[in-house]
């Protein structure tokens, strides 16, 4: 077996891809050639040494910066997988056109909401991850430009939220609020944000 | 080949927790998601990386992977490996951002000029020892296999770094770039062959110098 054909096949040697025959070859060529087991052993190095995990190396905050993105696409999906929310939500659009409000009702929380203007939110899937931060009655979806004291900023799922008291971002979770269903009451949005940046210099005071 | 960093413990607990995961998430706990895919972050970034050769890119491609395995994880089906379909939803993802990129006629013509009908002979054959992994804690050593694996053509590179970091078998491989087995195989050993080469003269250069290599023996 002359050396180039040895060096033709070195690879598949060191994968374990060449049958009985070729091997026996191989490995009684490099029993006496210096060469080819300076190949051979180069090889066995490179393959060694690049299938470590150590050489794959992150940017600094790639990791931070890929959860966080997946979250705020876990928060919009979550909106879109709840089989429920994707009839439901058009249902309960037309109830509301219809005056039908008792069924809205019927989704208020059992905390009292942290602002008067505040408007609970309809049809929240539960699971969905919810961006809340001190001093702010509001939750967001993950990346809202309109997060207060975004330092003290945590993720919880929209129920913990509104069992807490907080209420959805007329921004950020609009489709969720009447106003949001019925397209009407940019008059109260105003206030309500009016509100919430009282309170942000507030609480950012008491802090 | 070993799924790095799953397999270090409990190969078994470890993929059946991996399964549960993934039900989870397609039976809707979100949440979850992340902490399916981050034991596959660096591999995902290096399968971009190793098409793209750009860093912002690549983050920017290995997280719009993410996100679209996100998207379609109940499409995913148990028979198949989670690592392998993610890198192939990866290198897809990698692949069609290099297209719309005009570099791709340029590495083309690059690509031609040394074909790979023509055999590739090995250049150094200097004396050799085994490197012990360790020595990749040096942070200069890892510097310099990244940059030797950077001057390899796309086409050799993106073959090398999915089958010998990504631990794609042949035929994954070939699948997630488009290509048949034969030239997964002649491109993998030109590759191969073509690193050794490259980082034997680093050693002429004195890149190993400080590691407790015996005097006189090379490692290459």
């Amino acid at each position: 077996m002359s050396c180039e054909e040895v060096w033709r096949e070195v690879s598949n040697y060191v994968d374990g891809d060449v049958d009985a025959a070729l091997r026996a070859s191989m490995d009684e060529h490099f029993r006496t050639c210096v060469r080819c087991s300076s190949v051979l052993a180069g090889t066995r190095n490179v393959v060694q040494l690049y299938g470590e995990e150590r050489m794959l190396e992150l940017p600094a905050g790639f990791s931070r910066r890929l959860e966080k993105r997946l979250a705020k696409n876990a928060a919009v999906k979550g909106r879109g997988w709840s089989s429920w929310s994707t009839w439901l939500v058009p249902v309960a659009a037309l109830a509301l056109i219809a005056g039908a409000l008792k069924l809205t009702n019927t989704l208020t929380f059992k905390h009292p909401a942290k602002s008067i203007l505040a408007e609970p939110g309809h049809n929240i899937p539960p699971d969905m991850l919810v961006v809340v931060s001190a001093g702010s009655k509001v939750f967001h979806v993950a990346g809202c430009p309109f997060i207060h004291d975004k330092a003290t900023e945590r993720t919880i799922t929209a129920k913990q939220a509104m069992q807490d008291g907080y209420v959805p971002c007329s921004r950020c979770l609009r489709q969720y609020l009447k106003t949001g269903l019925t397209g009407q009451a940019d008059e109260d949005d105003a206030k309500a944000e009016a509100e919430e940046g009282q309170e942000g210099v507030v609480s950012t005071a008491e802090h | 080949m070993s799924e790095p960093s799953m397999t270090l413990n409990n190969p078994g607990q470890t993929a059946m927790r991996e399964q549960d995961l993934i039900s989870s998430v397609q039976r809707g706990q979100h949440e979850l998601f992340y902490e399916l895919v981050q034991p596959y972050e660096r591999r995902v970034y290096a399968a971009a990386l190793a098409i793209l050769r750009n860093e912002h890119d690549a983050e920017d491609a290995a997280q719009e992977a993410m996100l679209k395995a996100f998207a379609n994880i109940r499409q995913f089906r148990a028979e198949a490996r989670f690592s392998t379909w993610l890198i192939q939803i990866t290198v897809n993802e990698a692949l069609m951002r290099r297209r719309r990129e005009r570099t791709v006629v340029m590495e083309g013509i690059d690509d031609r000029r040394d074909g790979e009908e023509s055999e590739y002979a090995p250049r150094d054959f200097a004396d050799w020892r085994e490197i012990p992994s360790e020595a990749l804690e040096r942070k200069e050593v890892r510097q310099r296999l990244a940059e030797a694996l950077a001057t390899l053509d796309r086409k050799y590179r993106e073959v090398f770094v999915l089958r010998d970091m990504e631990h794609l078998n042949i035929q994954e491989t070939a699948e997630a770039l488009g290509i048949t087995v034969a030239a997964v195989k002649t491109r993998l050993l030109r590759a191969r062959l073509m690193l050794r080469d490259l980082l034997a003269a680093g050693w002429e250069q004195g890149w190993f110098s400080r590691l407790p290599f015996e005097k006189g023996n090379k490692p290459w």
